[in-house]
């Protein structure tokens, strides 16, 4: 299968490659070929165990029906757990047609009632006839898996018991020889893995399912203990069972790339997307903390308005409130949700978080996301899932979550209440790539909520704090004031506003003044500079004349000194002047 | 498969002698254990029974699905169908005692009739 979750861990897929390829056969379970990388060891037996409503038949059933439906290998079925009427009627809600199937001849199905109340038992015996139905079903349909649910039970139908081990061994290797993938199922004890020590036959590979009850809340796990010349995952995984049947979740999200896509839409509010450079990555999720009553349903609510606003189908889960809530709250604020209801644009499902276990939500939110096939999910009140479980499976299920998430390209918000433990959310908050965090902050007999961008991946966002206002028309982010006694907010903001507005015409007038006076000191410097400018202009003059009035002077001397000289038969005086 | 139900014959107590004992025995062949059930359950209704029991001897070799009919798992058996409630008597039918008391031909620990 192409592995749309890819592998368990990385590390484990590059072992997996170098070895050398051990033929499997997919069950066809979303997940559980990721874990195994490729399905059930094609040719062996595969050991199913579980408690009682773990799910081993539906699981056993799942792997039928896909080699019937998918992989075109028919099947044969036993049971001893209830009549072919029964099983029928318990998978017909998973779409499972086993009627059809063996109609079509792909599947064969008997039904064994073991009841030792009314069998006796003289002398030796074998299970041949066990064998021979067996083998002449699979000879039938040309059968490739085989199914024996719940093979322990025999245990329970004879005296015997070391006839039955005996058999039992047989039957292992009767199946082994026939190369059919059998999958048996067997009951879970206390402390092992099952009652009668099945495992000692099925050495190839091993799964055990477990159904926790904590705090009331279900949980599905699954883990394959044992997988002989294969990698596999090791974790134990939660698995549902939904409509769509049996699947398991890996969990990936965290080394996955998802290829992300560049463009940014809007998280409804403007300046929230000016703040996100641009708004929100397209297929990114944005986790909104705060603690209560700082409008972080109301940022959903925007989130999907202004989502639905572009033609793009939205999923709203509510874990807090109903639909009708919900709707009437955002209208006080402005905002209509129902035409986009109306319009099949907008799903609003409300989800009370204690009603289901948690792999119930899963399941949920998989069936909701295959139907609806929504662009952009609003998941309202995620942490109201810790009521009724322990962190760390809150925290790994919605990392499942993000996971589906991010796994479809959708891009999501989710809102949480974070009380006074914000560490509450640090598992989610690695796999988020958004978190904007809304806090209360009280001062002066108010409360106001500041809005923050704790972080945002592939953005350069703001590291500005905006007020966060709800008014008629919605939310409104709002510049902060940031004065000398901190941040600002509220009506008290509102008066440093005005305070500061008043200083600033204040300064303004003052300015003016100034910039007249100024005015004034200039055009008087500038008349004083012409008068000076004059004054010079005239000394300059009266200096030049001055040198003319002297040069003339000294002219006139040599003049009357030359002729009184020729009057007196002189020598001339000099070379120089005699040229003159 | 079952006949018509006898509201007398429903407890576990020794049917009346009037009635016809309706038994089937699977077995595969003639593997030592279908044998030895064959052999043993013959003597036992020749003994008790003449000229009252019917037996069908079912062959899963020749026939594996006849199996499901009667929730067969392990050959030899042998299924009472009359008188009723039907019993199954797994084995060889070696423990004589058993097999009586699986025939309902006596009370469980008590006398033959």
């Amino acid at each position: 299968m192409a592995s749309e979750h890819g592998g368990a861990d990385p590390r484990s897929l590059a072992e997996a490659d170098a070895r050398p390829a051990l033929p499997k056969a997919p069950t066809g379970i979303r997940g559980l070929d990721e874990i195994t990388h490729g399905g059930l060891p094609r040719g062996r037996s595969t050991l199913v165990t579980g408690g009682t409503g773990s799910g081993k038949t539906l699981m056993a059933l799942s792997f039928l029906v896909a080699g019937a439906r998918e992989y075109g290998e028919p099947g044969v079925l036993v049971t001893f757990e209830e009549t072919a009427e029964k099983v029928t009627a318990n998978v017909a809600s998973l779409g499972f047609d086993l009627d059809g199937l063996q109609r079509d001849k792909l599947l064969v199905m008997y039904a064994f009632r073991v009841d030792p109340a009314e069998v006796i038992e003289t002398g030796a015996f074998d299970l041949e006839a066990l064998f021979l139905l067996l083998g002449e079903a699979i000879e039938r349909v040309g059968a490739k898996r085989v199914v024996l649910d719940t093979i322990e039970l025999l245990f329970g139908a004879f005296q015997d018991q070391a006839i039955v081990r005996a058999e039992l061994g047989r039957l292992f290797r009767w199946l082994e020889e026939r190369a059919v993938t059998a999958i048996v199922t067997g009951e879970r004890g206390d402390s092992v893995l099952t009652r009668h020590g099945i495992e000692e036959y099925v050495s190839d590979c091993v799964i055990a399912l477990d159904h926790r009850m904590q705090d009331e809340i279900s949980t599905r796990h699954l883990q394959v203990v044992k997988y002989r010349g294969s990698a596999h995952g090791t974790n134990a995984y939660p698995f549902l069972i939904s409509a769509r049947g049996f699947v398991v979740l890996p969990i990936t999200s965290v080394t996955l790339d998802y290829g992300a896509p560049g463009d940014r839409i809007s998280t409804g509010v403007a300046r929230l997307d000016h703040m996100l450079d641009g708004g929100l990555l397209r297929g990114s999720t944005v986790l909104v903390s705060g603690t209560a009553g700082t409008g972080k349903s109301t940022l959903g609510a925007h989130f999907a308005d202004s989502a639905c606003g572009r033609g793009e189908r939205t999923l709203m889960i509510l874990f807090e409130e109903s639909p009708d809530q919900v709707t009437r709250n955002m209208r006080s604020v402005g905002m209509d949700l129902q035409p986009w209801v109306d319009a099949g644009l907008l799903r609003i499902w409300a989800a009370r978080p204690t009603a289901f276990g948690l792999e119930t939500h899963l399941a949920i939110l998989d069936r909701l996301l295959e139907e609806f096939a929504p662009r952009v999910a609003v998941l309202d009140g995620i942490a109201s899932l810790s009521h009724g479980a322990t962190g760390p499976e809150v925290s790994s299920m919605l990392a499942r979550k993000i996971d589906m998430l991010k796994g479809r390209g959708i891009t999501a918000m989710l809102t949480t209440l974070a009380g006074a433990d914000e560490s509450s959310m640090v598992g989610v908050s690695s796999l988020v790539d958004t978190w904007l965090l809304v806090r209360n902050v009280e001062s002066n007999g108010e409360r106001n909520r500041l809005l923050f961008v704790l972080k945002s991946r592939g953005t350069a966002h703001s590291n500005q704090v905006r007020e966060f206002v709800l008014t008629d028309h919605g939310v409104e982010l709002v510049d902060v004031y940031v004065g000398p006694a901190g941040v600002v907010t509220g009506s008290a903001r509102l008066v440093l506003e005005a305070q500061e507005r008043g200083a600033n015409f204040r300064q303004g007038q003052e300015l003016a003044r100034r910039r007249r006076e100024l005015r004034g000191g200039i055009v008087e410097a500038e008349a004083r500079l012409a008068v000076l400018q004059d004054e010079l202009a005239a000394q300059r003059a009266e200096f030049e004349r001055i040198q003319e009035r002297e040069r003339r002077q000294a002219s006139d001397a040599e003049a009357d000194r030359s002729a009184l000289a020729a009057r007196r038969w002189a020598d001339p005086a000099s070379p120089g002047e005699g040229e003159r | 498969m079952t006949g018509p139900r006898d509201a007398d014959a429903a407890s576990e107590v020794p049917a009346p002698s009037d009635l016809t004992w309706d038994l089937r025995l699977y077995v595969t062949g003639r593997s030592p254990n279908s044998l030895r059930a064959m052999q043993n359950l013959q003597f036992a209704c020749e003994q008790y029974l003449a000229g009252r029991y019917h037996i069908e001897i079912v062959d899963l070799l020749e026939n594996p699905r006849r199996a499901a009919d009667d929730q067969i798992l392990a050959v030899p058996t042998l299924v009472r169908k009359l008188p009723q409630p039907i019993r199954k008597i797994v084995g060889d039918l070696s423990n004589s005692d058993r097999l009586l008391a699986g025939l309902q031909l006596r009370p469980r620990g008590g006398q033959a009739m």
